[in-house]
């Protein structure tokens, strides 16, 4: 191999991110030939589409964003669908200036009660949080009385959501970066970041090196209820109200994005610019196959597949060997 | 040193019991998250028929194990990969399509209904083992294999049966969901089960039947099986079982394909109870969610390596029978959802008092 050839070699920590990339620009390509055939036109290669997914996949982006936290300890977050749902309720019920602090309050205090089970009471996350979810559910179908409820997102919220500066940039789009950049200098630049990629690893050790891995654990937690708190803000003014269900769509998806992107699903490893190429892969996939009007059937089964696909290129785990 | 100057013959028989008293408490701590499951069971189960207003009939029986059946099969579908230390999330995916395979398939002539059952039960496992296969020879994490597979089962579903409908054997479904009686009658045995005999056992439902068959003719020779074993071992220390020499990889595949086989056992119990099919996303995932709840307040650990499909049924009836007495208390219907919630986390957490009786901090990272 020559020397050339060598400096071209991928970090094992790089592939994920190329790959994905890789595979985002190939359901562009796909897609465009698509409609190219079909409508003789390219649309999806326009500024303002893409802009466009940009900003429906900010809610996305800002889930996964924070379930990527808590996915490097090596633990999960299933209460995201009725976190969601909850603060967007609770923010149009509340309304006027503090609309916004009760939706990310709702989903701080999920979160905070998530970490203390976690943490301290060490109930496996998978049930904790699932349990969570079950609570939130019932808490705001008794609320709302099992209907939609009638109350309206305020201008603030919608103007995060919706509007455009300069008619171009999304808000919800800089509102997605700066969640981002707040994660990556938590995750890169921080004692706390170091300690959530080293309980990610090795609990054990990470405690006996003099973390405090319960107060990590309850921070992370704390921070995925804020992150899945301010989507359900934002995709309520997006929808000008909050329904029941409005957070369903999000949960798997965010962990497929998260996944995809290269953190492992056991903790302790991922980047999260793979988090942010994978949430635009799922974004764009569910778009292109919109267009080309796939079937529900087609789609679960393409969903899967690209998945299991994406995977297997780079997400293979060890062998056993004792 | 008392024993010493006992004579040998009067130490043997103390000895043995002493021994018995040992093995029966350690049986007992092994198995003490299943019986704290069965303990509430029995005792929500009491409570119910207690206070249910026409007391306890035989109808109410069946109705109940009717409900209960399709979550306690997914539930022990869900054990076997948990067992070791893997998560299905495609349980209720592999029952939902089962069952949407059931609604075309089982009608017809015996013959028909006999190759459809049998189809049936094949495609189950089969999806167990192409998750199987993913996990063992992709070697991707079965969490996130099985999210991804599960996605292409409910593809396959929707396909089958876009929207519900269908129509599966009327005798067959009237038989498998009444008691032994009916089901004697309905098939002309046992002079359509009035035989002296079949009296005192005409009152048992017939899916109580059923789940104890396939406990006891799959589950437990499963576990008393090399391959059986080879899972527990997995999920106690999987380095350790590879290099005892133990079958990992047959054992994977086995657990998963087993997996496979009893949520499509549950599949198709559910078309026939439901004489439909209907390939409802959110029902399956509601069934893969109860199912890991029903795991785990049936004592099975999530980190792998203790626990048994027995403890799961009894966790799966739990759920069931919470919403059963919701059912006689006239519980507001918008209320059930929080309560169903509270008590989950109630229970699960309750594990949480295990960490007052650790002498050392680091045991609590596993």
């Amino acid at each position: 191999m020559t020397p050339a050839l060598q400096g071209f070699r991928l970090k094992p920590d790089d592939k994920p991110v190329i790959f994905a990339a890789g595979f985002v620009l190939l359901i562009l390509l796909v897609g465009t030939g698509y409609t190219v055939l079909t409508q003789g036109s390219a649309p999806l290669l326009q500024p303002q589409y893409l802009l466009q997914q940009l900003q429906v996949g900010s809610f996305l982006g800002i889930v996964a964003a924070g379930l990527m936290l808590v996915i490097l300890l090596g633990h999960i977050d299933l209460s995201v669908p009725w976190t969601l749902t909850a603060a967007a309720m609770m923010a149009t019920a509340v309304g006027g200036p503090w609309a916004i602090p009760v939706g990310l309050g709702i989903g701080l205090l999920v979160g905070i009660v998530n970490g203390l089970g976690v943490a301290y009471l060490r109930v496996p996350s998978m049930i904790f949080t699932l349990g969570m979810n079950a609570v939130m559910r019932g808490l705001m179908v008794a609320h709302t009385g099992g209907f939609a409820p009638q109350t309206a997102a305020t201008d603030l919220m919608q103007y995060l959501a919706v509007a455009r500066i300069g008619g171009v940039i999304p808000v919800a789009l800089l509102v997605w970066l700066a969640v981002s950049a707040l994660v990556v200098v938590i995750l890169t630049r921080t004692t706390l970041g170091r300690a959530i990629y080293a309980i990610g690893n090795r609990e054990r050790a990470a405690y006996l090196s003099g973390i405090d891995t319960n107060r990590v654990i309850l921070i992370a937690f704390a921070l995925s209820g804020a992150a899945a708190g301010l989507a359900g803000v934002l995709l309520a003014g997006y929808s000008t109200k909050a329904y029941q269900g409005m957070g369903d769509p999000y949960l798997l998806p965010a962990i497929a994005a998260v996944v995809i992107g290269g953190t492992n699903i056991l903790g302790g490893r991922g980047r999260y610019l793979g988090t942010l190429v994978g949430v635009i892969l799922i974004v764009l996939l569910n778009s292109v196959l919109s267009i080309m009007q796939m079937p529900e059937a087609g789609r679960q089964i393409i969903y899967g597949t690209v998945i299991i696909s994406m995977l297997l290129v780079y997400g293979r785990g060890e062998r056993v060997t004792g | 040193m008392a024993d010493v100057a006992l004579t040998s013959d009067a130490a043997e028989p103390l000895e043995k019991a002493q021994r018995r008293r040992w093995g029966f408490a350690a049986r007992m701590r092994q198995h003490a998250g299943m019986l704290g499951g069965l303990a509430l069971f029995l005792a929500l189960y009491l409570f119910y028929q207690a206070n249910h207003p026409r007391g306890f009939t035989g109808q109410i029986l069946i109705q109940n194990a009717n409900e209960a059946f399709a979550l306690a099969l997914v539930s022990m579908a869900q054990t076997v990969p948990v067992l070791m230390a893997g998560l299905d999330l495609s349980v209720g995916a592999v029952m939902t399509l089962v069952g949407c395979i059931a609604s075309h398939l089982v009608n017809g002539s015996p013959a028909d209904i006999a190759f459809g059952i049998v189809i049936c039960i094949a495609s189950g496992a089969v999806c167990g083992f192409a998750n199987g296969c993913v996990v063992v020879y992709g070697r991707i994490q079965p969490i996130i294999a099985t999210l991804a597979t599960s996605a292409i089962y409910m593809g396959f579903a929707l396909i089958l049966r876009p929207t519900p409908g269908g129509k599966v054997h009327e005798d067959l479904s009237w038989a498998v969901t009444s008691d032994v009686r009916e089901f004697a009658a309905t098939f002309g045995l046992f002079s359509d089960g009035e035989a002296l005999w079949l009296q005192p056992f005409a009152w048992i439902p017939v899916p109580l039947i059923l789940l104890a068959l396939i406990i006891l003719l799959v589950w437990v020779p499963f576990t008393r099986s090399v391959t059986g074993r080879t899972v527990y071992a997995i999920g106690s220390a999987e380095g350790a079982a590879y290099m005892s020499g133990l079958p990992i990889n047959r054992a994977k595949l086995a657990a998963f394909t087993l997996a496979g086989l009893f949520a499509g056992l549950g599949g198709l119990f559910l078309a026939l109870q439901t004489s439909s099919g209907n390939a409802d996303i959110p029902q399956a995932g509601a069934y893969t969610l109860n199912s890991i709840a029903a795991v785990v307040i049936g004592g099975t650990s999530l980190v792998g390596g203790s626990g048994s499909a027995i403890g799961s049924v009894i966790g799966a009836l739990v759920l069931r029978t919470i919403s059963f007495n919701f059912r006689i208390f006239d519980v507001a219907p918008l209320l059930q959802p929080l309560f169903e919630g509270l008590v989950l986390l109630a229970a699960v957490s309750l594990g949480g008092l295990k960490l007052l009786r650790l002498k050392n901090k680091l045991e609590v990272f596993r």
